[in-house]
């Protein structure tokens, strides 16, 4: 599907939600637990079990990059699922935190 | 969006209040911001504005204005009321929360719908929570911010949910704050150092607890009583607050973590005293605009304690610094043609990174193809990669053809044992074009002298740099934030007959 910074996508086979932060142009695959994830208002979601090569499971608050970091994703539930864009898993991202700055 | 994650994961810990119990949780300030949504989508307002010092009705709005797809439009309540008719004007039809005071100033302005604070409490603390159906359009206005204004009319400076994002994922660890961490937010919320704070804590699960007028004495009271372990001033207050440590001793602050201070010139005096009076306390100095999302620089603890002991008087200098770039952001030095200068060279300050925005309702972008924003505001890196800012481009004075930074002299007259505060401008002149005014706040009781003001001068800097003229002043104009008013100085100096040496 085609997605835009901004969208919301839900897992079928788990808890997990996300919310896109960046993402590329045209359509792509991102799956969670191996599976193609849905928008959030098509029903029978969270369901089912991720595929074993993809069940390391999603944190809450992580950011999720595709290795080109074209596609960034921010977990907002947590779930059983790995992300991933088509076949190759999404790494965390890191974030800097200032040492308290406001 | 922030919120919402943070209501699902730690519903019931206190977000905004005392620890006293009577405190928000995460999760009523989610379900509170959701029927503040439903009470803003009236159909005709298309901003939401807040007139009124901080409050708990302050995130609500904040963040109800975003799930109600609206911009939050904060307005500085102590501008006089023609001033605030006039921003009003150029932001309805809105929503507008207000107070006894300005309400009258607002509520005849067409398309503007004024209720108090306890009026909007009442429609956000009952009935029923609409679905979290906001939609999270990264390109939507998330807040209008007015500049301060000190050069010129206040400019609306627009950040989208975008920037805000950016800034907060980039710098902030989700739930990363312990339980028992507080923070103190005294800056009003028409600030963008206010306005970021509570995004910040908020996503990070920091407890708020506001200072909505402040008050040296009753910010220490606070810090002791609520177990405060960060806060965020302006300069002014942390000048303030190393007067009344000094008056009295014996007060002991050990709960703060972190202070961290920004949003102005901060005196090299005022912050070596800080950091002996707070000597567990962990200093930062964040430098950054309204168009940049806030912090864009940081000075961190280690950098000051280390400037503070140093010997070496290029790391001692480190302390006036605004410390190195925030990893997701690039800087670098301009001159006029926008050409970059190479280290040790002033210009003027350019600033790239997804959290800069750089754009004004109304006005045009400011930034280039390239994705840069000049700041206007004047400064230069070291060797080392250390930023300092020697204040806005239109303050630099040009005498006979020489520029000169007020900044570079305000630091060196400071370092003058009987002088409190000082300002340096240029006011026009016959020979010069402009010539250098030092306008100096003596300590108490000292007897100064305006030659010795320019030996001193004199002997640290550049022959031009010695002012033309000193003038000896009770205290300089500030504004609430903390910002030299140097317009309003400049204004009386060259009405006024000043001696000449």
């Amino acid at each position: 599907m085609e997605i835009r910074a901004g969208s919301r996508l839900k897992s079928t086979v788990c808890s997990t939600e996300v919310i896109a932060v960046k993402a590329p142009d045209g359509e792509i695959d991102v799956r969670c637990g191996g599976v193609t994830m849905s928008d959030p208002s098509s029903p029978n979601m969270g369901n089912g079990a991720p595929l074993e090569e993809a069940d390391g499971g999603s944190l809450m608050g992580k950011r999720y990059v595709s290795s080109d970091e074209t596609l960034e994703l921010l977990c907002t539930k947590p779930g059983a699922g790995s992300l991933s864009l088509g076949d190759s898993l999404l790494t965390i991202k890191e974030s800097k935190p200032l040492p308290a700055s406001d | 969006m922030l919120l919402e994650m943070s209501a699902n994961a730690f519903g019931d810990r206190i977000a905004i209040g005392s620890r006293d119990g009577s405190g928000v949780s995460y999760r009523d300030l989610f379900e509170n911001s959701g029927r503040a949504a439903k009470f803003f989508r009236d159909g005709i307002s298309e901003r939401v504005s807040l007139i009124d010092t901080s409050s708990v009705a302050l995130p609500v709005a904040l963040f109800g204005s975003a799930w109600a797809g609206l911009p939050f439009v904060p307005l500085n309540y102590r501008l006089t009321e023609e001033e605030i008719q006039a921003l009003a004007g150029e932001i309805s039809p809105a929503t507008a929360i207000v107070n006894e005071i300005t309400r009258s100033g607002v509520e005849n302005i067409a398309g503007f719908k004024c209720v108090s604070r306890t009026e909007f409490m009442s429609t956000y603390q009952c009935g029923d929570v609409p679905d979290p159906d906001w939609e999270m359009d990264p390109e939507q206005i998330a807040i209008l911010l007015f500049t301060s204004g000190t050069t010129g009319a206040p400019k609306a400076a627009i950040l989208r949910h975008s920037h805000l994002v950016s800034y907060i994922l980039g710098s902030v660890e989700f739930m990363g704050a312990g339980e028992e961490e507080a923070t103190l937010v005294s800056v009003p919320p028409y600030h963008i150092a206010g306005m970021a704070a509570l995004c910040s804590s908020v996503y990070a699960g920091r407890r708020i607890v506001q200072l909505p007028n402040f008050d040296a004495r009753q910010w220490i009271d606070l810090v002791i009583e609520e177990q405060i372990t960060h806060a965020m001033v302006v300069p002014t207050m942390l000048s303030r607050i190393v007067e009344e440590l000094e008056k009295h001793s014996g007060v002991d602050l050990n709960s703060l973590r972190f202070l961290s201070y920004g949003g102005g010139r901060m005196p090299r005096p005022v912050i070596e005293k800080a950091l002996r009076f707070l000597p567990q306390t962990n200093f930062v100095n964040a430098y950054g605009l309204t168009e940049t999302s806030s912090t864009i620089s940081v000075l961190g603890p280690d950098d000051h304690r280390s400037a503070l002991e140093s010997k070496d008087k290029i790391i001692r200098r480190r302390l006036s610094s605004a410390g190195q770039p925030l990893p997701n952001i690039e800087v670098s030095i301009r001159d006029e043609e926008g050409k970059i200068l190479e280290s040790g060279s002033t210009g003027e300050i350019w600033v790239r990174g997804e959290q800069v925005s750089g754009e004004y309702l109304e006005h045009r972008t400011r930034v280039t193809d390239e994705g840069w924003f000049p700041t206007n505001d004047g400064g230069f890196l070291d060797p080392d990669g250390y930023l300092y800012v020697e204040g806005r481009m239109d303050d630099v004075i040009i005498r006979g053809g020489e520029n000169i930074s007020p900044g570079e002299i305000e630091e060196v007259i400071l370092l003058h044992p009987q002088i409190k505060d000082v300002a340096v401008v240029g006011i026009p002149d016959s020979d010069w074009g402009e010539i250098v005014v030092a306008v100096v706040v003596p300590s108490s009781k000292a007897k100064l002298d305006m030659l010795e003001i320019q030996e001193f001068v004199r002997g640290r800097l550049r022959s031009s740099r010695t002012p033309d003229r000193v003038a000896i002043v009770d205290e300089l104009p500030y504004n609430e934030t903390g910002k030299l008013l140097r317009r309003v100085l400049r204004d009386n100096l060259s009405s006024s007959s000043l001696d000449k040496d």
